[in-house]
């Protein structure tokens, strides 16, 4: 167990060194300071913009800006929905996949233009390479720059005062790709394939077995029914496979930009689990650090944007403590393993350089209990829906650990631009919660809060929860929602109640026994992403439109200081309760009756 | 007027950055991949007599006597389809998950008659990629007797060989010591 604190510990000591310097670097870029790579690309950036017709000096309003965004997803959208469609008549198919079919192809790009990246689809049986780079790899980007240049605009509305100018879309746009995003993909990229991660165009390749299989497979006719004998069972025949069909494609540079921008959306079915994706200890340790590390650097680039380093750090803090006990409860009840299997004679123990133990159920041995536990609470407090380890087989409260990092609104470094744009509409209220305990108006780093910003960041913080319990309600109580559940009852009501919040929070992991390519799954839930994301775009921008015209009001002993000790611990207090007042019941109805049944059964 | 303005920045702009994201990027990641490390660029492929028998990465099927046997796999429909990855996402409680293990744990215990105590959890647990190409030290000394039974050859022998394939913590910290199955086992063969 040493050596697993030992990893946590080197985990977030490494994240934490990253945060100053990248978000250093971040707030350059954004206030247009020169900085290495933005001189040398310079003539490259501005080309874009003569290309494109874009004034780089021209700023927007709030309205002018969303308008652009929404134009610029929308476009994406089809554009995504087009390629999956036609991907039979498009180059680099090697395997010769057919188009995808139409709810898919609609789930998969509301999915991905809105930075979730939830996947009906299994991506090596499904996609040419034609669809995973042009459609996909470039939305990893895109949907994370929308994100980054929309929490800029909003950092923006509070820096600046008397002025109704938030930045240029375009702009922001093209310098999170071309100085941030690509960069570093850039780098991961090549030390990812460095480990063993594929990056190649070959088709699929065969290597013939040291052991042959063989398994026997129900008889099908012609028309691809199974045959039956006269007593009505279907007749079976032995296959006997000698070979195994090894996957291939551009996998590393789509990894990259998967973890870097919080996306998650995997090459392949089982997503960073597959060898392919995250090979080595030390792949796995990078891809998990990309995951949290421009959440957690941008709380410092918000620092230096609005001049008082002390409220980055105080919104980090707050994120980091919220994210901790989870942590630490995830690994725990991991480790412990499965008090079922402990009855069938199963050694779960750990054995020091020997063997990790704990619940070995949908892990990979390279990564063990530590490695998975901690990635499952890193992706799903940072809206990245990829996984290493297979959810719906984590123990009841692990599970819960992760539902509840998305129920309280993916806020805990969150996901890139979104997480911070969400925590602050969550300092908003706390700035007005205790406004009203010490009846004073509610101030946030010079800028009073009044009726206007508190309808839209109700409207902002509102939407989530209603959108989750009602499509899980939905789900409960009709056939099309039951008939895809892949376990018991229990466990079947928390992979409805985990798909939806991974949908409706923009994160994309998914308790995976739930069959979710149906239309009911894949439109629903395409819609929940959609309505979300832009939903809470608008309420931000129309928040940063109000405080950016705003006069600045001097501090005085009567303001509520944001940067205390006393103002974190409030903050993670109006987040949990939030969180918890809403979902409890839900999370009663499904991981806890789960634990206690569990318990009941073989004491925990 | 704007409007029609908007609408050509952001369609050119969409193609400008999806080449550069969506082609530009990865193809340049291909190349210098493929320069710098193309045995892992390619998927770590083992090679025989010029002849691809599987990657170091991808784990292989394994139920005879004289082999080691690595993670179970629910990959369809047949173990280890490696282009069809995913695991079986069973829950915890799952009555058909448990007599599976059950059934496995069954069939360990019958085939491996000298270990009484305890069976390793990764013999008995499905991985997550249906792929994983490792099993723990623990399960590979498991199954040492066994092995060592079949080919007539020294126990101490195979445990040797265990000791030489395992992998340690990557800078001794980060991952889980490891042994892979399959060039284990063809380790076995070359003895």
């Amino acid at each position: 167990m040493e050596n697993g604190i030992l990893q946590v510990v080197v985990y977030l000591l490494i994240l934490l060194a990253c945060v100053k310097p990248l978000g250093w670097y971040m707030a350059q870029i954004y206030e247009n300071k020169a900085c290495v790579i933005n001189r040398l690309l310079r003539p490259f950036e501005y080309f874009i913009y003569k290309l494109s017709g874009i004034q780089p000096e021209q700023e927007m309003g709030w309205k002018k800006y969303l308008s652009s965004l929404l134009l610029f997803n929308f476009l994406g959208f089809l554009a995504v929905y087009a390629t999956e469609r036609l991907q039979c008549y498009l180059p680099l198919n090697p395997q010769h996949f057919t188009g995808v079919p139409a709810n898919i192809s609609f789930n998969t790009a509301a999915s991905f233009i809105t930075n979730t990246n939830w996947q009906a689809y299994s991506g090596e049986q499904t996609l040419s390479y034609f669809t995973q780079m042009v459609a996909l790899t470039a939305q990893n980007f895109l949907s994370a720059a929308t994100g980054m240049s929309l929490l800029v605009a909003f950092i923006r509305g509070l820096a600046r005062h008397e002025t109704h100018s938030l930045g240029n879309f375009w702009v922001d746009m093209v310098r999170s790709i071309l100085y941030i995003l690509l960069p570093l993909s850039f780098i991961l990229a090549l030390v990812l394939s460095s480990q063993g991660v594929i990056q190649n165009f070959k088709p699929y390749q065969k290597a013939s077995l040291l052991q042959t299989i063989n398994y026997q497979h129900a008889k099908i006719d012609s028309a691809g029914l199974s045959i039956k004998d006269i007593n009505g069972n279907p007749i079976l025949e032995n296959v006997t496979i000698t070979e195994q069909e090894i996957p291939m494609g551009p996998v590393a540079s789509q990894v990259a930009i998967k973890q870097l921008g919080t996306n998650g959306g995997g090459f392949f079915n089982t997503n960073s689990a597959h060898p392919f994706e995250n090979p080595t200890p030390l792949s796995n340790f990078l891809e998990m650090l990309a995951i949290l590390l421009i959440p957690a650097a941008l709380c410092y680039t918000f620092g230096i944007m609005v001049k008082d380093k002390r409220q980055g750090w105080a919104i980090f803090l707050a994120m980091f403590i919220l994210f901790i006990p989870l942590v630490t409860m995830t690994i725990y009840f991991e480790q412990k393993g499965n008090p079922a299997l402990t009855h069938l004679s199963i050694d779960q123990t750990i054995k020091p350089n020997l063997s990790s133990g704990g619940n070995m159920e949908g892990k990979e041995t390279r990564l063990g209990i530590v490695n998975s536990a901690l990635w499952a609470n890193a992706t799903t407090a940072s809206s990245n829906g990829s996984i290493n380890a297979m959810l719906d087989s984590f123990m009841p409260l692990s599970g819960l650990a992760c539902i509840w990092l998305m129920h309280l609104g993916e806020v805990a470094f969150g996901g890139v631009g979104s997480g911070l744009y969400g925590m602050l509409m969550l300092v908003i209220i706390t700035v007005f919660i205790a406004g009203l305990m010490v009846g004073r108006t509610p101030e946030y780093l010079g800028k009073k809060i009044e009726p206007y910003e508190m309808k839209m960041v109700t409207v902002a913080v509102l939407i989530m929860p209603l959108a989750v319990l009602l499509l899980t309600a939905v789900a409960s109580v009709t056939k099309m929602g039951v008939s895809s559940i892949g376990n018991p009852p229990l466990h079947g009501f928390s992979e409805m109640l985990y798909a939806f919040t991974s949908m409706g929070n923009n994160n994309g992991s998914a308790f995976a026994g739930l069959q979710v390519a149906t239309p009911f799954y894949t439109i629903a839930g395409g819609i929940e992403m959609l309505l979300l994301r832009f939903w809470i775009a608008i309420s931000v921008l129309a928040i940063a439109g109000s405080l950016s015209h705003k006069k600045l009001i001097p501090t005085t002993s009567g303001t509520l200081p944001t940067d205390t000790l006393l103002f974190v611990i409030l903050l993670i207090g109006v987040a949990s309760v939030l969180g918890a007042l809403t979902f409890f019941p839900t999370l009663a109805l499904g991981p806890i009756a789960e634990y206690l049944k569990l318990g009941a059964f073989y004491g925990n | 007027m704007t409007i029609i303005k908007q609408f050509k920045i952001a369609f050119i702009l969409l193609i400008l950055m999806t080449l550069l994201t969506g082609g530009l990027y990865p193809a340049l990641v291909t190349g210098i991949a493929q320069i710098l490390f193309p045995f892992q660029a390619n998927g770590s492929l083992i090679k025989l007599n010029n002849k691809v028998i599987g990657s170091q990465l991808i784990g292989q099927s394994f139920t005879n006597e004289n082999y080691f046997w690595g993670r179970p796999s629910e990959t369809t429909p047949f173990p280890y389809n490696a282009s069809n990855s995913a695991g079986s996402n069973y829950s915890a409680l799952n009555k058909d998950y448990l007599s599976t293990i059950k059934t496995r744990s069954e069939q360990l215990q019958k085939n491996n008659p000298k270990k009484q105590g305890l069976i390793p959890v990764d013999l008995v647990t499905a991985s997550g990629s249906g792929l994983d190409p490792e099993i723990s030290p623990t399960a590979a000394i498991y199954q040492a007797a066994r092995i060592a039974k079949a080919r007539k050859i020294p126990e101490e022998k195979i445990l040797s060989l265990i000791t030489k394939f395992t992998k340690n913590r990557s800078l001794g910290i980060l991952g889980e010591p490891r042994v892979n199955v399959l060039q284990l086992n063809l380790a076995l063969n070359n003895l």
